[in-house]
C-alpha cells in the first residue's frame, strides 16, 4: 500500500483496462467469484423444485415471470434452463477463470520471478473477451424462450431445435473459448521464457507446472469445441444439417431440412474438449493444494518429480479418453475396449498424485491454518470423487450408472469439495500477499467446518440416488417409483445445499471485511514460505520485483538439515545465513 | 519495467516471445482445422451419397485462387527478406503485393459464393455445401485477419521500423508465418473440397 | 413381484445378465472402501502424530518405504483384472453380440419421441411392416404403411411394453426426433436412442412383474415424464395380451 507508483496512469488505465497481471488477476478473481455465487444461487432454486416438486418457491417465488415460474411454481423449461446454465457458468465462468485467470495470472508470474506476463495487452484482452462472453450468457436469460436449456453438453438435435437462447449460448461459448486461447498462449510463453535467472524447469513450484499443463490442455482441446460451436451456429442460423440426420419427425411434422448429418459428431467434438476440460478444473487445484501443504507441513512435498511427470502424463492421456462419456451411444467392442483401457490408465497418475500428497504429511510439523484445513479436506474429498470415477470408467457398470445421479455425485465431489475447496485454500493462502491484510481465522474455521459438513450432505446422498437408478436432469424424480422411494435423500441434499449457502456468509463477510479492516501483515512472508511470490513487497508493485531475483535452489527447501530456520527461500544464496527474517 | 525476450531469443527455446506465441497459436489453429477436417471425413463416410466437388464447385476459379495465394506466400517472404537487407522501400512494395493478393482472393471468393447463392445453393442445401461454406468461410475470415495484420504492419505499424527495427522485423516474420499457415490450409482445402 | 422394493442400493434385478454388472459394482465399491479407509486412517494418524507443537520438528526426508509404490501397483493390477476379466467380456456379450432373430423369443422395435416410447411388434407373421416418415400422423405415430402386407398384423403401442419371461428379447432401438435413452433399471439395460441410427439390444427376464421404462437422456421439457410401463408376462399372458392388442387394432381400423 505504501509506495505510490511513479508512472501516472489514469484510474481507468490502472483499474479497468490495466495491463498489469495482478490487476487482471484480481478482475478475474472478483468476476469469477461472483459467477460462482450466481451459479450456486441457480442451483439453490432448482433444489427447491427437486425436494418439493410442484410447490411454489417460498419467499421469492412471486418475483418470477409467468414464463418461468407462474404462481411461484417452476416450469420444466425453466428447470432445464437453470440446469444448463448452472453447469456452463460453474465450469466456464466460475472455476476456470478463478483457477487459471485469477490465481494463474496473479501468482504464476510472481512465482517464476517475472515482471509481468509475456504479452500484457493480450492478457487484458483475454479478460475483456471473457467478460463479454459472460455478459452474453447472462443476457440470454432475457431473450424470448429464455436461456439455453439443453444441458451444458448441448447435445443436438435437441439443441438444434431449442429456442433462441441456445444461439446466445453458442456465441457466448465462442467468446469464452477465444479468451482461453489468448490466455493459454500467454501463460505458456511466460512460463517458458520469463523465468528469473536460476529458475530451471525443475525448480518451478508445482503450481506453475499445473498451470503449464493446464494451458496446453486449453490450447489444444478448446479448438474442437470452437469447431463444434461453429457447426452448431451454422445449423441454427444458416439452416445446415451437420447434426441432423434425414427423416426427423418433430411434433408430428417431418422436419424440413436437408438432413444427412450426424448427432454423434457433436458428442465426439464436445467430449474431445470436455474431458481435458475436467483436468483443467482439477490440475490448478492440485497445484494450489501442493503449495499449501508444503508450506504448512514445513517439509518438501513427497516426490516432486513424480508429481510433475504424473501431471504431464495426465495431460497427454486426457486427449484419448473422451468417449468414456459416450459408452451408451451404441459403440462396438473395439471402441469401448480402447476407451475403458485408456480410462483405467489415466486413473493411475491421479492415484500417484494423490498418494504423493497424502504421504507428504508424514514427518511434517503440521500447522492447522485455515488454508491448510481446506487443502487437507481436499484430499479425501477428491479421493471420493476420483474413486467413484472408476465404476463409471468401466463400460459395463456404466450401463447402470450412466446419466444417473451417481455421475452427478462423482463429478461434484471432484469439483465442489475438491476444486472449490482448493480455491478457497488459495484465497486464504494468498489473500495477505494480495491485500496486505490477513483474513479472520475464526470466521475462516467456521466457514471450513460448516462447508465441509453441508457439502457432504449435498453430494453423498446422490450416490445412493444414482445406485437406485434415478436419472439426472429430472424435473421431478417422484414420477418414477424408484425415484419416489429415495425422495427423502433428495430432501436431505436440498436442505444441505441451502445450509451450505448460508455457510458461505462466513466467507463473504470475512472476505469483504478483511479487505478493509483485516489486521495488516507485518512481514512480506507471513506464512514463512519459500517460493518467490513471498519475496516481493506486499502488495507487489507494478513490475513486481524491485530487483530481478536470482534463484539458487528448489522450490520447497523446508527444514533442511543444518539450517537454523525451518525454511530457505528460493532466492537466498547461502542457506546457512539466517534465512528470511522470521 | 522491461519484459525479457521481446527481441533477443531465449537460450532454451531459441525463439523470441512473439514467435513462440505464434507457434503455439498455430498449434491451436491446426487443432481447429483438424477438427473440421475430421468432421468432414466423418460426415462423408457416414453419408449415403456425396457429390464430387468438381460437379458443384468452380474448379478454375479455385485454381486461380490457389496460385494467387502461393504467390502471396512468396511475396511475404520477400518483404521480410527486404527488411533483413535493410531495404524498407522494397518491403513496402512486397507487403503491398501480398495484401493485394489477399484482396484478389477474397474478391474471387465473393464471386464464387454469389454464383452459388444465385443458383439457390446454400448451407441448407446439402451437407457437402454446408461443410464447404463453413470451412471456406472460416478460411476467408482468416484471410481477412491476415489483411488486417499485414495492413497494420504496412501502415501505422511501420513506424516501428524507425524506433526498433529488430522488433519490427520480428513482427513481420511472425505475420509471415501466420500467412503461410493460412495458405497451407487452403492448399489442403482445395483438393479435398474441389477435387475429391 | 407386485410390490417392488426400491431402496438405497441397486434396484432388484430380474435379468439374466444383471448379476454380472452388479458383481462389478459391488466388488468395486468394496475395493474403493478399502482404499479410502486405508488412506483415511493413514492420514488421520499423520495429522495427529505430526501436528506442530513445541519441541517437534519436521523431518524433510518423510516416507522412505516403498509401500506407496506397491499400493499403486496393487491398484493397477486390480483395475486390469476388473477390466479384462469382467468388464470387457460382459460388454462384448451384452452390447456387441446380439443374438440372431431366429434365436430369440421376441423381436420388437422401440422408437422414442418427445415424450413417449412407441413399441412395434411384428405380429404373427414375424415381419415388420414398412414405415415411412411421410405417413406419420396422430393415429399412426410410427408411419406404418397400411398398404404393405407385412404391416397388416403389426401391433403398435404407446408406452406399453410387454414381453415374455424366460425368453431372449431382441429390440431394435431408434428415435424420431432427439436423443433419448431407453432405460430399464431392473433389467440393467440402458441404451441411447439416437435419430438416424438403429441399435440392436437384447435381454432376458428371469421373473414376471410390472416395472417402468425410463428415459435417461435430457430430451426437452417433458424429459422427466417420458415414462413407459414394462410388463414381463408369462408365455400365456403374453399371448393373451397380443391377441387383445390385435383385436383393439382391428377395431380401430373399422372405426376410422
Ligand atoms: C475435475 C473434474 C473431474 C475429474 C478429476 C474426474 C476424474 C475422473 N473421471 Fe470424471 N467427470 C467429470 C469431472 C471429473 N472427472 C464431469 C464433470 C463428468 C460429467 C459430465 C457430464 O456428463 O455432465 C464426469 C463424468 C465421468 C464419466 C462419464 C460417466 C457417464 O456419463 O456415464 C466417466 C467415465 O469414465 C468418468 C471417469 C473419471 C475417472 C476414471 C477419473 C479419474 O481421473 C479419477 C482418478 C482418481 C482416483 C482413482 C482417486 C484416487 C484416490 C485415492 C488413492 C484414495 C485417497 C483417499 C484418501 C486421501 C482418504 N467421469
Ligand atoms: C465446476 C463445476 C461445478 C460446481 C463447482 C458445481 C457446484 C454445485 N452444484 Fe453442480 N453441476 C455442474 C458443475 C458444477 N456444479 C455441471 C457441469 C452440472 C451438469 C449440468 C447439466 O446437467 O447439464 C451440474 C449439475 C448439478 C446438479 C444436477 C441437476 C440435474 O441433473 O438436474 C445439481 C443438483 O443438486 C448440482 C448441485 C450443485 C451444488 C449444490 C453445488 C455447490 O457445491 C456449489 C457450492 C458453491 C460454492 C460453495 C461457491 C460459492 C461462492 C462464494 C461463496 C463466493 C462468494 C463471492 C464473493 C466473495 C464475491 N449441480
Ligand atoms: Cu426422452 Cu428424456
Ligand atoms: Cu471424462
Amino acid at each position: 500500500m505504501s509506495d505510490e507508483h511513479h508512472e501516472e496512469l489514469s484510474w481507468v488505465r490502472k483499474y479497468v483496462f490495466s495491463t498489469d497481471h495482478k490487476v487482471i488477476g484480481m478482475q478475474y478473481g472478483v468476476t469469477a467469484l461472483l459467477f460462482l455465487f450466481f451459479g450456486f444461487c441457480l442451483m439453490m432454486l432448482m433444489r427447491w423444485q427437486l425436494a418439493y416438486p410442484g410447490e411454489p418457491i417460498p419467499l421469492i417465488g412471486s418475483l418470477f415471470s409467468d414464463a418461468t415460474a407462474p404462481g411461484g411454481v417452476m416450469l420444466p423449461e425453466f428447470y432445464n434452463q437453470l440446469g444448463a446454465m448452472h453447469g456452463t457458468i460453474m465450469v466456464f465462468l466460475g472455476v476456470v477463470p478463478l483457477a487459471v485467470g485469477a490465481f494463474g495470472n496473479y501468482v504464476m508470474p510472481l512465482q517464476i520471478g517475472a515482471p509481468d506476463m509475456a504479452f500484457p495487452k493480450l492478457n487484458m484482452a483475454s479478460y475483456w473477451v471473457y467478460f463479454i462472453g459472460g455478459a452474453v450468457m447472462l443476457a440470454s436469460f432475457f431473450v424470448p424462450g429464455g436461456a439455453a436449456q439443453s444441458g451444458w453438453t448441448s447435445y443436438p438435435p435437441l439443441s438444434n431445435l431449442a429456442s433462441e437462447g441456445q444461439t446466445w449460448w453458442v456465441v457466448g461459448m465462442i467468446f469464452l473459448i477465444a479468451s482461453s486461447l489468448l490466455g493459454s498462449v500467454n501463460f505458456i510463453v511466460t512460463i517458458l521464457h520469463l523465468r528469473a535467472p536460476g529458475m530451471s524447469m525443475f525448480r518451478l513450484p508445482i503450481f506453475v507446472w499445473s498451470q503449464l499443463v493446464t494451458s496446453f490442455l486449453l490450447l489444444l482441446a478448446f479448438p474442437a469445441l470452437q469447431a463444434a460451436g461453429t457447426l452448431q451456429l451454422m445449423d441454427r442460423v444458416f439452416g445446415s444439417s451437420f447434426f441432423l440426420p434425414s427423416g426427423l419427425v418433430v411434433g408430428g411434422e417431418v422436419l424440413a431440412v436437408s438432413g444427412g448429418g450426424s448427432p454423434l459428431l457433436w458428442q465426439h467434438l464436445f467430449w474431445f474438449l470436455a474431458h481435458p476440460e475436467v483436468y483443467v478444473l482439477i490440475l490448478p487445484a492440485l497445484g494450489i493444494v501442493a503449495e499449501v501443504i508444503a508450506t504448512n507441513t514445513r517439509k518438501p512435498p513427497w516426490g516432486y518429480r513424480s508429481l510433475v511427470y504424473s501431471m504431464i502424463f495426465l495431460g497427454f492421456m486426457s486427449f484419448i479418453v473422451w468417449a468414456h462419456h459416450m459408452y451408451m451411444t451404441g459403440m462396438g467392442t473395439t471402441m469401448s475396449n480402447f476407451f475403458q483401457t485408456t480410462t483405467m490408465i489415466i486413473s493411475i497418475p491421479s492415484v500417484v498424485i494423490l498418494t504423493a500428497m497424502v504421504i507428504s504429511l508424514w514427518g511434517g510439523a503440521i500447522r492447522f491454518t485455515v488454508p491448510m484445513l481446506f487443502a487437507l479436506a481436499f484430499l479425501p474429498m477428491f479421493g471420493i470423487g476420483g474413486l467413484t470415477g472408476l465404476p463409471l470408467g468401466l463400460a459395463t457398470p456404466d450401463i447402470h450408472l450412466h446419466d444417473t445421479y451417481y455421475v452427478i455425485g462423482h463429478f461434484h465431489y471432484v469439483v465442489a469439495p475438491g476444486t472449490i475447496f482448493a480455491l478457497f485454500a488459495g484465497v486464504y493462502h494468498w489473500f495477505p500477499k494480495i491485500t496486505g491484510r490477513q483474513m479472520n481465522q475464526t470466521l475462516g474455521k467456521l466457514h471450513f467446518w460448516t462447508s465441509l459438513v453441508f457439502i457432504n450432505g449435498v453430494f453423498m446422498p446422490m450416490f445412493w440416488q444414482g445406485m437406485a437408478g434415478v436419472s439426472r436432469r429430472l424435473y421431478d424424480q417422484t414420477f418414477y417409483a424408484h425415484g419416489a422411494a429415495v425422495q427423502d435423500l433428495t430432501i436431505i441434499s436440498s436442505v444441505s445445499a441451502w445450509l451450505l449457502g448460508l455457510a458461505q456468509l462466513f466467507f463473504i463477510v470475512n472476505f469483504f471485511r478483511s479487505i478493509f479492516a483485516g489486521p495488516k501483515v507485518e512481514d512480506d512472508n507471513p506464512w514463512q514460505a519459500t517460493t518467490l511470490e513471498w519475496a516481493t513487497p506486499t502488495p507487489p508493485p507494478h513490475g513486481n520485483f524491485p530487483v530481478t531475483p536470482t534463484v539458487y535452489r528448489g522450490p520447497y527447501e523446508y527444514s533442511q538439515p543444518g539450517v537454523e530456520a525451518d525454511f530457505t527461500p528460493q532466492d537466498v544464496a547461502d542457506a546457512k545465513m539466517t534465512a528470511g527474517k522470521a | 519495467m522491461e519484459i525479457p525476450h521481446v527481441v533477443e531469443v531465449h537460450p532454451e527455446t531459441g525463439l523470441a516471445n512473439a514467435k513462440l506465441g505464434l507457434w503455439l497459436f498455430l498449434a491451436s489453429e491446426v487443432m481447429l482445422f483438424g477438427a473440421l477436417f475430421s468432421s468432414y471425413i466423418l460426415l462423408r463416410v457416414a453419408a449415403v451419397e456425396w457429390p464430387a466437388g468438381s460437379t458443384i464447385l468452380n474448379v478454375p476459379m479455385a485454381t486461380f485462387n490457389t496460385l494467387v495465394l502461393i504467390a502471396s506466400s512468396v511475396t511475404v517472404v520477400m518483404s521480410w527478406a527486404s527488411l533483413k537487407m535493410n531495404d524498407f522501400a522494397k518491403y513496402k512494395v512486397y507487403m503491398g503485393i501480398t495484401i493485394a493478393c489477399a484482396f484478389i482472393f477474397l474478391i474471387v471468393k465473393y464471386f464464387e459464393y454469389t454464383a452459388k447463392f444465385d443458383h439457390g445453393l446454400s448451407p441448407a442445401s446439402s451437407t457437402f455445401l454446408a461443410i464447404y461454406f463453413t470451412i471456406t468461410g472460416l478460411h476467408a475470415i482468416h484471410i481477412l485477419g491476415g489483411i488486417v495484420v499485414n495492413g497494420y504492419l504496412l501502415g501505422p505499424g511501420a513506424r516501428m521500423w524507425k524506433t526498433d527495427p529488430e522488433q519490427f522485423t520480428g513482427r513481420v516474420e511472425a505475420a509471415g508465418l501466420y500467412w503461410h499457415f493460412v495458405d497451407l490450409v487452403w492448399i489442403f482445402l482445395f483438393p479435398v473440397l474441389y477435387l475429391l | 413381484m407386485e410390490n417392488v422394493m426400491y431402496g438405497w442400493w441397486l434396484p432388484p434385478d430380474v435379468s439374466t445378465h444383471g448379476h454380472q454388472i452388479d458383481f462389478i459394482i459391488n466388488f468395486l465399491h468394496w475395493f474403493m472402501l478399502v482404499l479410502f479407509v486405508g488412506w483415511g486412517v493413514f492420514m488421520a494418524i499423520a495429522l495427529v502424530k505430526f501436528r506442530a507443537r513445541p519441541g517437534h520438528k519436521a523431518d524433510p526426508s518423510g516416507v522412505t518405504s516403498h509401500l506407496s509404490t506397491y499400493m499403486e501397483i496393487g491398484v493397477a493390477v486390480i483395475e486390469v483384472i476388473l477390466l479384462v476379466g469382467l468388464s470387457i467380456p460382459t460388454w462384448a456379450e451384452q452390447k456387441s453380440e446380439p443374438p440372431a432373430e431366429d434365436e430369440v423369443g421376441l423381436v420388437v422395435r422401440a422408437v422414442g419421441e418427445q415424450f413417449a416410447w412407441n413399441f412395434h411388434y411384428p405380429g404373427p407373421d414375424g415381419r415388420f411392416g414398412r414405415t415411412d416418415v411421410e405417413l406419420v400422423d396422430g393415429g399412426n405415430p410410427l408411419g406404418l404403411d397400411s398398404k404393405d402386407p407385412a404391416a397388416a398384423d403389426d401391433i403398435t403401442t404407446i408406452n406399453q411394453f410387454h414381453f415374455p419371461v424366460g425368453e431372449k428379447v431382441l429390440l431394435y432401438l431408434s428415435s424420431k426426433d432427439v436423443i433419448h435413452s431407453f432405460s430399464l433399471p431392473v433389467m440393467r439395460v440402458k441404451q441411447d436412442a439416437i435419430p438416424g441410427m438403429t441399435v440392436p439390444l437384447w435381454f432376458e427376464a428371469t421373473e414376471t412383474g410390472s416395472f417402468e421404462v425410463g428415459c435417461a437422456q435430457l430430451c426437452g421439457l417433458g424429459h422427466y415424464r417420458m415414462k413407459g410401463y414394462m410388463t414381463i408376462d408369462t408365455a400365456e399372458s403374453f399371448a393373451a395380451w397380443m391377441k387383445e392388442q390385435a383385436e383393439l387394432a382391428s377395431f380401430e381400423d373399422d372405426y376410422y
